[in-house]
């Protein structure tokens, strides 16, 4: 393919990749980038909501150029049962800043443009190429890739693993296992185009001001899942997503599943009359931190959802890539400019860079959540939002029962479905796993 | 065929694919019985790949895969399939992803 021997070579232009090319080839570093979509961005899937401090840190002035559909001013999230929805929303004027913090985006359109910041950076970028194998030398350390292309073999003195959650180069390789059923969410999704007019007016926006719906409840039928509706400029991106080990054992569709949350009452009249253009589906990293992989090696650092670097419990994943990619073009670059060879030793640097960053110390506070939410996937997700719905039904519908006796009918329907330990207990695990 | 599968097709219709034609990039490896696994993957493949035979065995046609790699993580560490990704653009072409 090509004869010259690279820096570094980083395989994936998504959130991940992109971020680690541009860092290296920014700093003058020899890159090569090989992508196996028809251009980046054409694989990848994303609710999305967009991390502007963590894109700012690799490109300051994106705001003018990256392909933004709306910045976020308002979030809600919605306990839902069949029927009903107890919404908690937050909306603030101080989200229309100079420089908002969230931004809703279309990865195949967002890819594309951040590829392009890597080109000009002058990487060199090989899209429509899988990679099929690392090349490593008779000690065992990396010093290559195979590509599908004829004569497809490059060599480099790193190479970056960006490949995404369903990264088969590292697991074939035997650096990392292979994501279990249960450390990983199936998402699938939708969009939905509808004039601008219209979207604004449901969702109660102005200009380029955006909405994100979160939903959990019955609508998994007792599946660690969630559901989401994002506002993009004339679109809206409605997903549902559930553990693959709940989805095998329950043996739902995963269309079956969206089609019941787009009908329900509360999300129906959100999307009523759109055009669906698109259907996509893709795996969410949800093992957190007990599940990541040795990130580094000899020849290698591996980086975004190849690592498990996704924090499901606020849903971030993109900023985990972007920061970690970027983290890791740092600490190659540092290594390079010593002149020192890229061993197991030296590549530390990226481990430690990133231990200090938000992206280890975050996925450590929520590292026993994962497996909290599996195991009291039936209390979360099908009996406390019934229980709330009922409860909220009660406070609210004026039928002549004193409100006392109401009260006392809600506590006792919590008590009922659950014993009074068994709420401490689960209250407990919740703030134990949340600290 | 159920109505979801019927549905799914109509979801996918939605979408561009560059078909690798006699490529196939998942393959079911032969078996008499399917494992309990193989069987699940007829309900949750996102895509409606697989499908049960009149014989009992489950089949795949990848035509319409979108890549997500949920028999991978469920059915190969098993031995059920053999998973790759399609060659270097072909496959499932996301316009807004
Ligand atoms: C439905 C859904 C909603 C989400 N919502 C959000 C959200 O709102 N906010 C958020 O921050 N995160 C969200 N995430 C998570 C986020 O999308 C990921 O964390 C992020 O994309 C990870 O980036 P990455 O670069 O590691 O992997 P990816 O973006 O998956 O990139 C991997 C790249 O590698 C390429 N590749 C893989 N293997 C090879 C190979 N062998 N050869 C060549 N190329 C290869 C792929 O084609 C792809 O371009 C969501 C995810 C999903 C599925
Ligand atoms: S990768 Fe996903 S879409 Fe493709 S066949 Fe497997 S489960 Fe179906």
């Amino acid at each position: 393919m090509i004869e010259e021997k690279f820096d570094a070579i980083v395989i994936g232009a998504g959130m991940a990749g992109n971020a680690a090319a541009y860092t290296m080839a920014s700093r003058g570093l020899n890159v090569l980038q090989l992508e196996r979509g028809e251009y980046a961005g054409s694989k990848n899937v994303q609710g999305g909501i967009l991390y502007a401090d963590m894109l700012e840190k690799i490109i300051p002035d994106f705001r003018e150029e990256a392909p933004l559909e709306r910045h976020l001013i308002e979030q809600r999230f919605w306990m839902m049962t069949d029927r009903s929805h107890t919404g908690m929303h937050y909306r603030s004027d101080d989200f229309n800043e100079e420089r908002p913090n969230r931004y809703t985006i279309i990865r195949s359109q967002f890819d594309r443009w951040f590829n392009k910041q890597v080109q000009a950076q002058g990487a060199i970028v090989i899209s429509e190429t899988t990679v099929t194998e690392l090349v490593s030398d008779a000690y065992g350390k990396v010093i290559g890739v195979r590509t599908d292309r004829s004569g497809g073999t490059v060599f480099a003195d790193v190479v970056v693993l960006a490949e995404g959650v369903n990264g088969l180069l590292g697991a074939r390789a035997g650096l990392r296992p292979t994501p279990k059923p249960d450390h990983v969410a199936l998402a699938v999704k939708e969009m939905h185009f509808l004039p601008r007019e219209t979207l604004e007016a449901r969702f109660n926006l102005h200009g380029d001001e955006g909405v994100v719906i979160e939903a959990a409840g019955t609508i998994s039928k007792g599946m660690t899942g969630m559901g989401f509706v994002y506002t993009n400029k004339e679109s809206i991106s409605v997903g549902f997503g559930c553990l693959v080990s709940d989805f095998a054992e329950n043996e739902e569709t995963p269309y079956g599943m969206l089609e019941n949350f787009k009908s329900h009452p509360s999300i129906a009249p959100l999307i009523e009359g759109s055009e669906v253009k698109e259907y996509a589906a893709h795996l969410i990293p949800e093992g957190g931190f007990k599940t990541i992989p040795e990130l580094f090696g000899d020849g290698w650092v591996v980086v975004g959802d190849a690592a498990q670097l996704n924090n499901a419990i606020h849903r971030e994943g993109s900023n985990l890539a972007m920061t970690s990619g970027r983290l890791a073009g740092e600490a190659i670059f540092q290594v390079k400019s010593r002149k020192d060879p890229m061993t197991k030793q030296n590549l530390a640097l990226y481990k430690k860079l990133l231990d200090d960053s938000f992206v280890m110390k975050d996925l450590k506070k929520y590292k026993d959540m994962p497996a909290l939410l599996h195991t009291q996937a039936h209390n979360f997700f099908l009996d406390y939002p019934t229980l709330v719905s009922k409860a909220m039904e009660n406070f609210l519908r004026v039928d002549g029962t004193p409100k006392i006796e109401k009260e006392k009918a809600s506590v006792r329907a919590f008590r009922q479905k659950r014993s009074l330990t068994g709420l401490v207990g689960d209250a407990w695990r919740l703030a134990r796993a949340w600290r | 065929m159920s109505t979801q599968v019927a549905r799914v097709e109509e979801k996918l219709f939605q979408n561009r694919y560059l078909v690798d034609q006699g490529k196939p990039h998942i393959v079911v490896q032969p078996h008499t019985t399917p494992s309990k696994n193989l069987l699940a993957m007829t309900k949750i493949c996102p895509a409606g790949c697989y499908e049960q035979t009149a014989s009992g065995q489950v089949e795949i046609t990848p035509d319409g895969c979108l890549e997500c790699g949920t028999c991978r993580v469920l059915c190969e560490p098993q031995g059920d399939i053999v998973w790759n990704y399609p060659r270097g653009g072909y496959g499932v072409l996301f316009k807004f992803g």
